[in-house]
């Protein structure tokens, strides 16, 4: 870019640009930096008539509560199960996506059925599973939410996955094949390695699909394995919010899915667009 | 296929009885655990769903008798239910063209080369992947009457104090989960249509400059067309999303005032978790399963026709 050389006209049409992007930045922004900063006020500061839009000073006394009164637990369940979740989601789902992909296993009717799972309202299936969990007492335990969370990611991964697999050119593994390698060797020491940025992403969006969820965690957890966003709502009380604590609470179940899309920046619009759009 | 067949004459070493019987069955093994899973948690609670629907339990009663479609013929005498299909369908017809429209502008603004473009983009994937109850929490506290920053710029702007109870004044609960929603998920159409707007055919464009054809007219006849397909899937992903809305009128109005903004699973919930009304609740499932699935075949349908 030579702005310098640019004819006055163009410099004047992105002189504007810059201005309506830093307006844009700042309305999707400052709800961010709102809640950022109340996570670094005192009591006095975020009970301040008129609002006081900048704390004198940083201080993390907030945020030590969570750990003192062991809120931080939550966030912890949430690695716990969106981790283990995301993992076995991977892993079975891109051995899935990998027959379905070379194999045409099942044909287009399958893989149409594994997608229209991931089309079904939460809300329709959470309740029976409710009945069958309390029934197995699966409620409340790190295993039914990993069941769930794998089971809701696994249509995700499969579609994704296939689609990247696609993309790896057939010749190098037939050429593999030819080397004398066997199918699981080829999957394991040629495919995989090609499709590793694809997984990255697609683990990486796995996990914050396991991380934001909240109805599944709502319903199916009661006091032992409570997750980050079912903590948050326990703060909301009818008179008065504990605004300190759902602030630094949602800076704390933020950060991380935030560090971790960043990374994924390249793959991010393929990844949510359901592999629609190759961006 | 036919390329597996010709890849497995290309066998050379002899793998053992063992190996050749896992690698003949490979497609299949490998398929299926992640099926066995589906079937368990996807499936199997729908078919005992279906079941129960056509039962009698609610709390006190475990009544397993079948009724037949007595609670489907109850779906239509309630008044509440229909209520909140019609509060998720007003929020689904505002939010989903307004995030369509802040998103194209969005992309628009951003499309053309501009130094530290990639920081701005970055940066605006933030709401969008956030948890849905965090960005209605972070609204809750905007709105805030008192402590609120947004009373408080209104107030500047309009010379006077302005207090508004925007989560529970009837006249701004929907602007209030509007502004919420746009404000996540406008960033996800921006960044959909950012990347199908870069891919539209550039030649085209200038030929079109040159011609002097305004704006307008080049949108409509060549930008549009291009990026169409893209917009439909957004829609359809963001629509699907929509109505089946739930965190984030949890976190901000819990339904209320009163039901006033009790979406269809914002009722399902309450029939099933607070009333207990084990096979009410399940026809409704089925009766939102049914819905849903007309709509995303009636769009999968256009969609294939505009191709």
């Amino acid at each position: 870019m030579r702005i310098g050389r640019l004819p006055a006209k163009k410099a004047r049409i992105l002189a504007v640009r810059y201005l309506g992007a830093g307006i844009v930045i700042l309305l999707f922004l400052f709800p961010v930096y709102w809640l950022f900063m109340i996570s670094f006020k005192t009591p006095d500061e975020i009970y301040h008539v008129p609002p006081l839009w900048i704390p004198e000073q940083i201080q993390f006394s907030n945020y030590y509560v969570l750990f003192k009164d062991g809120d931080v637990l939550a966030i912890l369940n949430s690695l716990i199960v969106a981790g283990v979740s995301s993992g076995i989601a991977i892993v079975l789902g891109t051995l899935c996506a990998y027959s379905l992909a070379r194999y045409g296993t099942g044909g287009e009717n399958l893989a149409m059925w594994i997608i229209s799972q991931r089309m079904i309202p939460p809300i329709a299936v959470v309740f029976p599973i409710f009945l069958i969990y309390v029934h197995f007492g699966l409620v409340d335990g790190y295993f039914g939410l990993i069941l769930l969370y794998t089971a809701f990611n696994l249509p995700y991964v499969i579609w994704m996955m296939r689609g990247y697999i696609v993309d790896v050119p057939l010749e190098l593994e037939e050429s593999a094949l030819v080397d004398g390698l066997n199918r699981w060797e080829v999957i394991w020491k040629v495919v995989f390695p090609m499709v590793r940025p694809g997984l990255m992403a697609t683990s990486v969006f796995t996990f914050v699909f396991a991380w934001n969820d909240f109805l599944f965690a709502l319903v199916l957890t009661r006091t032992e394995v409570i997750t980050f966003p079912v903590m948050l709502t326990h703060y909301f009380g009818g008179q008065s919010n504990f605004w300190a604590k759902i602030a630094a609470m949602s800076v704390l179940g933020t950060l991380p899915i935030f560090v971790a899309v960043s990374v994924m920046q390249r793959y991010l619009v393929r990844g949510i667009s359901l592999g629609a759009v190759k961006g | 296929m036919t390329v597996s067949v010709s890849l497995n004459g290309a066998e050379q070493r002899r793998p053992s009885r063992f190996g050749r019987m896992l690698e003949d069955r490979l497609p299949y093994l490998i398929v299926a655990p992640a099926i066995l899973i589906l079937l368990l948690v996807g499936l199997f609670p729908l078919i005992y769903s279906l079941i129960v629907s056509f039962q009698r339990i609610t709390m006190t009663e475990n009544d397993t008798s079948f009724v037949g479609l007595l609670n489907y013929a109850e779906l239509f005498r309630d008044t509440r239910l229909w209520a909140s299909l019609g509060h998720t369908a007003i929020i689904t017809a505002i939010a989903l063209p307004l995030e369509l429209l802040v998103g194209f502008l969005m992309a628009q603004l951003f499309i053309d080369g501009m130094p530290g473009r990639q920081i701005f983009v970055a940066l605006l994937v933030l709401p969008t992947v956030i948890s849905p109850i965090v960005a209605g929490a972070t609204w809750r506290l905007m709105f805030d009457v008192r402590f609120g920053p947004i009373g408080q710029i209104l107030s500047f702007f309009a010379g006077e104090p302005v207090r508004i109870l925007w989560t529970v004044n009837p006249a701004y609960v929907y602007p209030a989960i509007i502004i919420c929603e746009v404000w996540q998920w406008a960033p996800f159409m921006f960044l959909l249509l950012l990347a199908a707007l870069s891919n539209v055919d550039q030649s085209q464009l200038e030929a079109a400059e040159i011609d002097g054809a305004s704006y307008l007219r080049v949108l409509r006849a060549i930008v549009l067309p291009a990026i169409a397909p893209v917009i439909a899937v957004a829609c359809l992903i963001r629509g699907l999303d929509l109505v089946r809305i739930f965190d984030i009128i949890w976190a901000l109005t819990e339904g209320g005032p009163g039901s006033m903004t009790e979406t269809v699973s914002l009722y399902t919930y309450v029939q099933g978790f607070s009333q207990f009304e084990t096979s009410y609740t399940a026809a409704i499932s089925f009766l939102v399963i049914a819905l849903l699935t007309l709509i995303t075949t009636l769009v999968l349908k256009r969609m294939e026709l505009t191709r």
